[in-house]
């Protein structure tokens, strides 16, 4: 029996759907089965965040009201064995499907692997209800700015309110230059307001705009500084004691020379 | 080279991050108790009421907000301006 986790965020534009699409392929070359639900229905984008556009058939909202079997519906990503999506459908809304419906499919979809990552749609609304349902435990993605931190309090409430407590957060696309001179929150300052555990760090990284272009994953590249954080953060979830990547390093000439002779980051 | 001319002018602003973490405390503190601002001034009001009964205040300059604690609670702080006391509505000794 797998585990069913949803990405969730609140705001929109934060990263859920890159942190889910980087976080299953390093579950896959970890050697685990897992499969990513886009529950962003009607806006979906985690194909293409795959490179996976081309490939899709059916969809989750077809599998829901059973026009197909869910196997028919997974797409198998061709590049990694163990690594596979159900697309969210594009011409509906978010109330072509149901919390209940939702539970069932991810009970399904946990007895034939080790993770089913859930892509939440931003808001709190239907959408959200939907994405969160069949989860056994939940990521939050925030950044560090206002907006971000406040919508991942609301969401962090939410999940409390659903029966979801004790989320895991990730902070994403940390500036460790803007940190270090006083103009951007750092990872202390966000889980002293939030007060919940944190799960891991990722530094802004322009690659992943081109993996984005190429519909790759950016853990693939060891050369991205995202890479190792997304690395680390998969281990984590898999029960590793990882220590957190000191941001110190990513920045600065030596971070760059480091990264030139490929040293890798705990 | 800005910042270095604002040092050497001595014109010290407070770091952006200290800013952002100050107004996240406050709007989270409302966010958290899930309080709308007509019920804030509905309580105002109805503290207005009771204490006009033993004192004159300045309703004008009143303060009433929510806030947090070094201790994480939530707080309600009244900053309430005396004029006068009423001195007939105090107790007999």
């Amino acid at each position: 029996m797998g585990e069913v986790i949803v990405i969730t965020s609140g705001k929109g534009g934060v990263g859920k759907t890159t942190t889910t699409a980087n976080l299953g392929t390093g579950f896959a070359l970890m050697g685990k089965k897992v499969v990513l639900i886009d529950a962003d229905i009607g806006l979906r984008n985690l194909d293409v965040v795959m490179g996976l556009e081309n490939r899709i058939v059916y969809d989750l909202v077809d599998v829901t009201e059973g026009n197909c079997r869910l196997k028919q519906a997974l797409i198998r990503d061709k590049r990694y064995e163990t690594l596979y999506l159900l697309p969210a459908a594009q011409t509906r809304d978010k109330n072509a499907v149901s919390p209940d419906q939702m539970q069932k499919l991810c009970k399904d979809l946990a007895q034939d692997f080790d993770y089913v990552l859930i892509d939440c749609p931003a808001g709190i609304e239907q959408g959200f209800k939907n994405a969160i349902a069949g989860a056994d435990r939940a990521v939050i993605v925030t950044t560090p700015e206002v907006s971000a931190v406040r919508d991942a309090d609301r969401i962090i409430g939410l999940l409390e309110a659903e029966g979801k407590s004790n989320p895991k957060l990730i902070v994403n696309r940390i500036r460790p230059h803007m940190v270090k001179k006083g103009d951007m929150m750092d990872i202390d300052d966000i889980i002293e307001i939030l007060a919940v555990d944190l799960l891991g760090i990722i530094p802004e990284d322009e690659y992943i705009v081109i993996s984005t272009n190429r519909g790759e994953p950016a853990v693939v590249n060891p050369a991205s500084a995202a890479s190792t954080a997304y690395k680390n953060i998969v281990r984590r979830m898999m029960g590793e004691n990882v220590p957190l990547m000191s941001m110190e390093a990513e920045s600065g000439f030596f971070g760059r020379l480091k990264k030139i002779f490929g040293f890798k980051e705990g | 080279m800005f910042d270095l001319l604002q040092k050497l002018f001595g014109r010290e602003t407070s770091k952006s991050k200290d800013i952002a973490k100050e107004r996240l405390r406050l709007v989270l503190v409302h966010d958290r108790v899930n309080v709308s601002p007509q019920f804030m001034e509905v309580l105002k009001e109805d503290m207005i009421k009771a204490i006009s009964n033993y004192m004159e205040i300045n309703e004008k300059d009143m303060e009433v907000t929510l806030t947090q604690t070094n201790t994480s609670q939530v707080a309600l702080v009244a900053n309430i301006p005396v004029n006068r006391m009423k001195r007939g509505a105090l107790p007999a000794e």
